[in-house]
């Protein structure tokens, strides 16, 4: 064997299952070949010596079948108390799943996981209760024998001649960490059968002496001893496969087995899996579904069965439409590379296959280089004949055309008569025939032969008007025209059927499609929902529901109106199909007594959600409504999906934006603080540690200092007020008061600032009160005042004016520098916007933006424009509505008072 | 002899604003007296009485407006406080509790000598009993006997209600007046909602006696508080 690098794809795989496993509770198996050769005597011993090692073990459920031996090595094992279910009348005990979970122990053991589970536990067997057990963590020991594997249940049937119902897939024995064979000679089974030590249930005393038959026993040790050595050889090729031995694998084969609606097909899916095993092969169950066929309800009951069973053991299904099965087999396993094709024999008798042609028989013909086994078919269980479509009922209606049909070809016959001969009346009755073929039902055309028949007998073969025949050739003609009508109309029949079926697939496909485009266009999770609800109850015609997580992960009906919290049954049973990614409720194995049926909607990563579906839900176990099914949820899933992702992302980007926002802003508020600190700071040095300043640079040191803090101090104002305005803290107090006062103040608190250039205030003296909040309408004039210096040239007029107009007094301050850059006029009031050119003047670019937001607090607008003449010309409006409240008494002006 | 030198009673926490004031205080007749938490400046105003108190509403133990109206309850000294930027609201409430000015921080030198002798002027207006049948500043002058008022020796004619307003601001000239006590002292207890008449008449009052009214020599608004008529 020579070393070659692992293949990466294979060892992610592994790697995965390893986490997979890593999180999983450990089972092992205690696997036998039949009852009595010691499993759970063997799984307790085991137990014991782990409880001595100090490991948690506790016992879930172990079946002692009344022998002392057992119930000995119970003895100081903690034993969950059973769960009591009523079930017509009786009280059954059952091994209970929750308390197991709620306990938690390290180990726990479970006895006999092929049972079943009394109506009313959460799940139908006792493997599923396991398997949630080891997705919990929890390490399960559990027994179990040979003849309860799926695919080896057939085998020994036939070896025992005892039929097991209960069956566990074989995954379980393949995912199964550990398996030991408790074995047994066959001759030592025997004695311990007769000592009494081994369980025989009173009722099958008989069955069980015949399955205690040494030829038996041998058999079934053999066949548990090499299942458990193929699993060991499994384990072997993964070691392998770990370590980069290559070995050699056989020429890729392919399986594909062929089924039909009828028990048999049990047996050849455990025959394909058997093969596929051995051969180490993908295998694939095909069924070959004749439009319109109608199959009775056990069969299809059969067939469904059979498919399911194949997914479980492994398999790929396909279910495809065909009126030729042999033509449709073959067309599969050209383009899928099948190797080999498992087939039953057939079963109906051999003149169907002179009459109708062998399937078989063309399937072999056809096969080519492909093998084809044919495999026996059991003897117990029908076969199914493959009916010919039958359609559907007629309407009494049908019947009446067709009698009419055929009294307008009699009439019509009549004048035939006269001028053409017998057989050209024939032809008319059978143009007839022919038309109630093509448009109705079987039995109206088998009626309207017959009274074709009878009419044309009557009216016009000789003896005329009598049902008796001269000739007995006419008997033929009668028998051509019925064996015409029945091919007309099994033809039409089938075409018909064929037609619906595409249209039913066509119909579906429509379906789909429409739900994926309109989901393509939703970009909101509510959209969505609203999208899918529709199409889905549509389609499905039940009421549906979907169940998204809310913050806390409950999940919640979402309806287009809102929100419903679910009742607690509905929510444990939407829960447990979320959290497994299993359909549950009603119509499967899982909590099926609830109300709906909850499919989980899965993406790849994940359940995203849960659609219920209330109704008649039997009809989703069709192969074409589950496909449907399935189908839409994957759709729904991704299209929930990316709504989520989409919304993540625009959040993402929002945050991006903040983020960038807060970064620009302490770089320029690192620089911007920094700056007049710089100056102050250098200041204050040279000041203290030069003596020999002059007092003329002394006094300007010291002017830096204050004119500087001075700016800070404005800077500073200005954070607080945009802090103040972003959270919302800005109320302002507005009161009536003339504009003049915080024009006032605002040049007084620039006075600095302002020095070196003239204001013109241009204030009429009936302006009206305005109703601001003083101060900060005096650090709108402030802020504004000081832009205008800051961007123009020193010594240019700043004006500023207001005017009263129609319910608002507009403000305007007016600058002559180099004004707003054309198409910037917005962004000038957003937040840190500065001109480049300011940024050498200082200041975090917010002032305009505290502007406009203290205006529209008061109701008012601001903008800028272009004065006339170059310059800038921001203005703003205050509405004042119909002023003051109480109008001001007027008073005469005294010259001297009398007082 | 020389007059005893008025004390200065500072309640202030901030350490560097203490040697601020220390420093601006030093070359000045003052006697300055430190306290750092209200309950300090509580004991130090009963025990040393001083002649005028500078309190600064953000001290770590005490309400400035608490301390205020407890000082209040037995002294008459005049209080200034020292606030931030945006506390108006506290300004006005501490003003009507009973402070007599407020000094807005970062304030320079030239204010808080000022305002200290502002306060002081009161103190001793107060205790010699009558106010000056003239008063003058600048170019303003009121004859309180004649009731006739001058800018710049041209008579200004006023309404008995702006004659009356302006009597009240010179009778506590260089102190800040807040709204509700305008309106008490001059259209009487029920009218102090009415602020909008106070607006009209100082609008009125400043461009009678004003030259520029935007750039106001007397009439001082003090945004958010109230009004004070400039002492000097």
């Amino acid at each position: 064997m020579t070393e070659r690098r692992p293949d990466p794809e294979a060892l992610l795989e592994q790697v995965r299952e390893e986490e997979r496993r890593a999180r999983r509770g450990r089972l092992k198996i205690f696997f036998g070949a039949s009852p009595g050769v010691g499993k759970t005597y063997a799984m307790l011993e085991e137990a014991r010596a782990k409880r001595r090692e100090g490991v948690d073990v506790v016992v879930g459920v172990v079946e002692t079948h009344g022998r002392a031996e057992t119930a000995a090595l119970l003895e100081g094992l903690e034993t969950l108390p059973r769960r009591a279910i009523e079930y017509r009348g009786i009280t059954l005990h059952e091994f209970d799943l929750d308390a197991a979970l709620a306990r938690r122990p390290t180990l726990i053991l479970v006895d006999e996981l092929a049972h079943s589970n009394a109506p009313g536990s959460r799940h139908a067997r006792r493997f599923q209760d396991v398997e949630e057990l080891l997705a919990a963590g929890i390490n399960v020991y559990t027994t179990l024998n040979v003849q309860h594997l799926e695919s080896l249940n057939d085998v020994v049937a036939q070896i025992t001649g005892i039929q097991v119902h209960e069956t566990v897939p074989d995954s379980i024995m393949d995912q199964a960490d550990e398996l030991e064979v408790a074995d047994l000679s066959a001759e030592d089974l025997l004695e311990r059968l007769k000592e009494g030590k081994v369980y025989v249930p009173e009722q099958a005393a008989r069955a069980i002496e015949r399955f205690f038959r040494k030829g038996n026993l041998i058999a079934l040790r053999e066949l548990a001893l090499r299942r458990a050595a193929e699993r060991v050889d499994a384990q072997m090729r993964g070691y392998m496969r770990e370590h980069g031995i290559r070995e050699t694998w056989p020429a890729g084969e392919r399986i594909l087995v062929c089924i039909g609606p009828n028990p048999v097909s049990g047996r050849l899916v455990r025959a394909g899996k058997r093969m596929a095993t051995s051969l180490k092969c993908d295998w694939t169950v095909l069924y070959v579904e004749a439009p319109g066929q109608r199959i009775s309800a056990s069969d299809r009951e059969a067939l469904v069965q059979s498919l399911q069973l194949a997914e479980e053991l492994g398999a790929q299904t396909v279910t495809l439409s065909g009126l030729n099965a042999a033509d449709e087999v073959l067309a599969y396993a050209r383009s899928h590379n099948i190797t080999k094709i498992v087939v039953g024999k057939p079963t109906h008798p051999r003149w169907r296959d002179k009459l109708f042609g062998s399937t078989l028989d063309q399937l072999v013909r056809g096969s080519g280089d492909v093998d084809v086994y044919v495999i026996t078919g059991d003897v117990e269980g029908e076969s199914a004949r493959r009916r010919p479509p039958a359609g559907r009922a007629s309407p009494a209606g049908e019947y009446w055309r067709a009698a009419f049909a055929v009294a307008l070809a009699t009439l019509v016959g009549f004048p035939v008569f006269r001028f053409l001969s017998l057989t050209d009346v024939a032809m008319v009755f059978l143009l007839g025939v022919a038309f109630v073929a093509s448009r109705y039902g079987r039995r109206p055309t088998i009626f309207a032969s017959f009274l074709s028949i009878a009419l044309f007998d009557f009216f016009f073969v000789p003896p005329r008007f009598t049902f008796a025949v001269s000739d007995v050739g006419y008997i033929l003609t009668f028998a051509v025209m019925l064996a015409i009508a029945l091919l007309i109309s099994a033809l039409t029949l089938r075409i018909r059927a064929q037609a619906d079926a595409a249209r039913e697939r066509e119909r579906h496909t429509a379906a789909l499609y429409a739900m994926t485009r309109e989901l393509a266009g939703c970009r909101a999770q509510r959209e969505v929902i609203a999208v899918v609800e529709r199409h889905w109850t549509e389609t499905f015609r039940t009421s549906v529901e979907l169940l998204l997580p809310d913050q806390e992960g409950r999940l919640r009906a979402q309806a287009s109106g809102g929100q419903r919290a679910l009742g607690d049954k509905e929510l444990s049973v939407a829960e447990w199909a979320y959290r497994h990614a299993k359909p549950a409720g009603a119509g499967t194995d899982t909590l099926p007594a609830a109300a709906a049926f909850y499919l989980p909607l899965l993406t790849s990563a994940r359940s995203i959600g849960v659609m219920s579906l209330k109704g008649d839900v039997r009809r989703f176990e069709e192969a074409a409504q589950r496909r449907l099914l399935e189908a839409f949820a994957g759709q729904t899933a991704l299209a929930l999906e990316r709504a989520q992702l989409s919304e993540q992302t625009e959040r993402t980007k929002i945050e991006i934006e903040a983020e960038r926002l807060r970064t620009s802003l302490l770089s320029s508020l690192s620089h911007d603080l920094r700056t007049p600190l710089g100056s102050i700071t250098g200041a204050a040095t040279t000041l203290l540690e030069d003596a020999a300043i002059s007092p003329d640079v002394r006094r300007e040191l010291m002017e830096t200092v204050l004119g500087e803090a001075r700016r800070m101090n404005r800077l500073i104002g200005n954070l607080l007020d945009m802090v103040r305005l972003e959270t919302g803290a800005l109320q302002a107090q507005k009161e009536w008061q003339p504009l003049e006062e915080p024009v006032a103040g605002a040049l007084m608190r620039l006075a600095d600032v302002l020095k070196d250039r003239r204001v013109d205030v241009q204030l009429p003296s009936d302006l009206p009160l305005v109703p601001v909040d003083a101060v900060l309408m005096e650090q709108v004039f402030v802020n504004l005042l000081e832009n205008a210096a800051k961007h123009t040239p020193a010594g240019t007029p700043i004006d500023l004016s207001a005017v009263a107009r129609n319910g608002e007094v507009l403000v305007e301050v007016a600058d002559r520098g180099p004004g707003i850059p054309a198409g910037e006029e917005e962004r000038v009031f957003a937040k840190f916007y500065r001109l480049p050119m300011s940024e050498a003047a200082g200041g975090v670019g917010l002032g305009l933006a505290i502007c406009r937001g203290i205006i529209t607090a008061h109701g008012g607008r601001m903008w800028v424009e272009h004065r006339p003449g170059g310059g800038a010309a921001f203005r703003f409006t205050l509405p004042i509505g119909s002023g003051p409240p109480e109008p001001v008494p007027v008073e005469d002006e005294v010259a001297q008072s009398h007082e | 002899m020389s007059e005893p030198v008025p004390v200065v009673l500072l309640i202030e926490d901030e350490p560097q604003m203490r040697r601020f004031l220390r420093a601006a205080l030093s070359t000045h007749p003052y006697a300055l007296v430190e306290a750092e938490t209200a309950r300090e400046g509580l004991a130090q105003a009963a025990g040393r009485t001083p002649d005028v108190i500078l309190l600064d509403l953000g001290l770590p133990d005490g309400d400035g407006i608490d301390l205020t109206r407890r000082i209040r309850e037995w002294s008459t000294v005049p209080i200034i406080v020292l606030s931030a930027r945006g506390w108006e609201r506290d300004k006005v409430a501490v003003l009507d509790a009973g402070a007599d000015d407020y000094l807005t921080k970062p304030f320079g030198v030239g204010e808080l000598l000022a305002r200290l002798r502002v306060a002081l002027r009161h103190t001793a207006q107060g205790a010699s009993g009558a106010g000056e049948p003239v008063f003058t500043v600048g170019g303003l002058r009121v004859d309180f006997e004649h009731r006739r008022v001058f800018i710049d020796d041209r008579e200004v004619h006023l309404t008995p209600t702006e004659y009356k307003l302006l009597a009240v601001l010179i009778r506590h000239a260089g102190k800040v007046l807040t709204h509700r006590q305008l309106l008490k002292e001059v259209w009487g207890p029920n009218a102090v909602e009415h602020t909008h008449y106070l607006r009209v008449y100082m609008t009125q009052l400043r461009h009678k006696l004003e030259t520029e009214a935007t750039r106001p020599r007397y009439l001082v608004t003090e945004p958010g508080v109230g009004y004070r008529l400039q002492a000097e």
